[in-house]
């Protein structure tokens, strides 16, 4: 039926011959993978490799050997000290046997420079003799962590993004001047029914009409640094930028929510807060609690979404390309087949993506939108 | 992942709040009040638009009222100048006819007078002639009465030829 179309015929051989190099491309990274440096072949752990790739780090990963090596700002004792994360990562790399609480043996590394050491992309100061130590019973790092400045993968991603949106909307704006009172085009087009959705949809019916102005600015901001950030991290090749599934962010942007709430709520938000009207006293005694403890819960429960939102599309993605990873053990047969089959889940996978990323800025900027209304709605009753 | 990073808060802290400022100044002020202004216009046009149509219809109505009343105004006229006419026409008539009466009466009276002047006229003639067929007979009537009555016959014919 399909096969009648040759133009749906090239298609359906074109996708066919693009998942399977995909599959075949995967196995090779398995083959990779599983070699480990120092000649001892190490097996592939799937749980590792997914916690390295969300987790921050100090270089950008593009693809093969190809590294960005980023900035290290790191203050201490020692004083302030920059330098470039090439250093530590090119530098001295010692390995060790690390023994976890359970007993479970494993072999770990740490890169050293100067008087610093970084374990598991933490920077501690080294001992006299650049090696760090652990707590044999908890297995902790012993040594004093430094406060870490360095424009992380996270941080440059957060720049980035900040970039793209000054990019994006200034030049909307000069599209506005441009061509005022007329029909919006190129970027300020696009961006033009996003800002109105957010203004109309979002604003206007959680805080009102009059009011909604004053929050505007911020509703857009989060929105649209959100929805970028999101998007960056789907990005292939770049690095796989975890920005709004790191909880600092978020806890920045929840923050920021729960000052703005706070500074704004009104006499008729503090009141029903401490004293609930038409409760018995009884109930109060509960209510005023729970509605305390609420003020803070809200902003949190915005916090913990977006992350785990974010970070869980992450897990599941790089989870199909550990699924080929770990097949590869098993023989080519099954390693190609494995990885058609990952490959279009993943491609299903980056498509739901596409769709959360969008979702969570949205629900993000909506229930601040409402956290607002509510500080600011006056008493109608 | 899920341990918060000191400098990654510094940073997303001074990165997010700048880009909000600098936005807020340069992108979402101008972006919405342009935004505003645009709605502003098109519906301050759109009442225009109605307002106009109001006035059209309303102008429509007043013309037809104009028209209306022009219409009545013309067959107004037009009955006033039919009126007219029918009175023009029927003063004439009456002047036509009284003169006509005039010339009439004129004409019957100067008919009458030359019928009274031929009248007079053909008494007088009859008369002459009667004087003189009576004299010729006086003349004649001795010789033969038939003779007489042919001789009278005679002078009568001569007297209608004449």
């Amino acid at each position: 039926m399909l096969a009648k179309n040759p133009t749906a015929q090239r298609f359906i051989r074109l996708f066919s011959a693009l998942i399977l190099t995909a599959g075949c491309l995967s196995s090779l990274t398995a083959q990779d993978a599983t070699r480990e440096v120092d000649g001892r072949e190490e097996a592939f752990d799937a749980g590792k490799m997914i916690m390295h790739h969300i987790a921050d780090a100090h270089e950008i990963h593009l693809i093969g050997d190809l590294v960005v090596y980023l900035p290290v700002i790191v203050y201490s004792e020692k004083g302030l000290d920059i330098f470039s994360s090439k250093r530590l990562y090119k530098g001295d790399k010692r390995h060790f046997e690390h023994t976890a609480p359970d007993g479970k043996v494993s072999r770990e590394h740490y890169y050293r420079y100067a008087d610093y050491a970084m374990y598991h992309e933490h920077i501690y100061l080294a001992d006299a003799d650049g090696s760090i130590s652990f707590d044999p019973e908890s297995g902790e790092v012993l040594n004093t962590a430094v406060m870490d400045f360095s424009i992380t993968k996270s941080v440059f991603g957060i720049f980035l993004t900040c970039g793209l949106l000054l990019y994006l909307f200034i030049t909307s704006a000069r599209g506005y001047k441009k061509r005022k009172g007329q029909a919006p085009k190129g970027v300020q087009s696009f961006m033009e029914p996003l800002i109105l959705f957010i203004r109309d949809e979002v604003a206007v019916p959680s805080i009102g009409a009059h009011k909604a102005d004053r929050f505007m600015p911020f509703l857009l901001t989060v929105f649209f640094f959100i929805w970028i950030a999101n998007m960056l991290g789907l990005i292939p090749f770049i690095g796989g930028f975890n920005v709004t599934g790191t909880l600092s962010v978020t806890l920045v942007l929840a923050a920021i929510v729960f000052i703005i709430t706070t500074v704004n709520g009104n006499k008729h938000y503090w009141g029903h807060l401490f004293w609930p009207p038409g409760v018995p006293l009884p109930i109060k005694f509960i209510l005023v609690p729970i509605e305390v403890l609420g003020i803070f819960i809200k902003p949190t429960v915005l916090m913990i979404r977006l992350t785990a939102n974010i970070t869980a599309g992450h897990i599941i993605i790089l989870s199909f390309v550990s699924l080929v990873l770990i097949f590869s053990e098993a023989g080519v047969g099954a390693e190609i087949g494995v990885g058609i089959g990952s490959t279009l889940f993943m491609i299903f996978m980056f498509f739901i993506e596409l769709l959360v990323a969008f979702l969570q800025a949205y629900v993000f900027t909506l229930l601040a939108a409402l956290y607002f209304g509510d500080a600011t709605q006056e008493a109608h009753h | 992942m899920l341990d918060v990073s000191i400098g990654t808060v510094f940073w997303s802290t001074i990165a997010f709040l700048a880009v909000a400022f600098i936005l807020a100044k340069f992108a979402w002020k101008p972006i919405l009040a342009s935004i505003k202004e645009r709605e502003d216009s098109i519906e301050s046009s759109l009442k225009a638009a109605e307002q106009a149509r109001k006035e059209m219809s309303q102008l429509q109505s007043d013309n037809e009222a104009l028209l209306k009343e022009a219409r009545l105004e013309r067959d107004a006229m037009l009955k006033e100048a039919r009126d007219m006419k029918d009175k023009i026409i029927a003063e004439a008539k009456e002047k036509a006819d009284s003169k006509y009466d005039e010339i009439v009466k004129e004409a019957k009276g100067a008919i009458r007078n030359e019928k009274m002047a031929a009248l007079t006229e053909i008494k007088n003639q009859v008369s002459e002639l009667s004087l003189e067929i009576a004299e010729k007979l006086v003349r004649q009537k001795l010789e033969s009465s038939e003779e007489q009555k042919k001789l009278i016959d005679q002078y009568i014919s001569e007297a209608k030829l004449n």
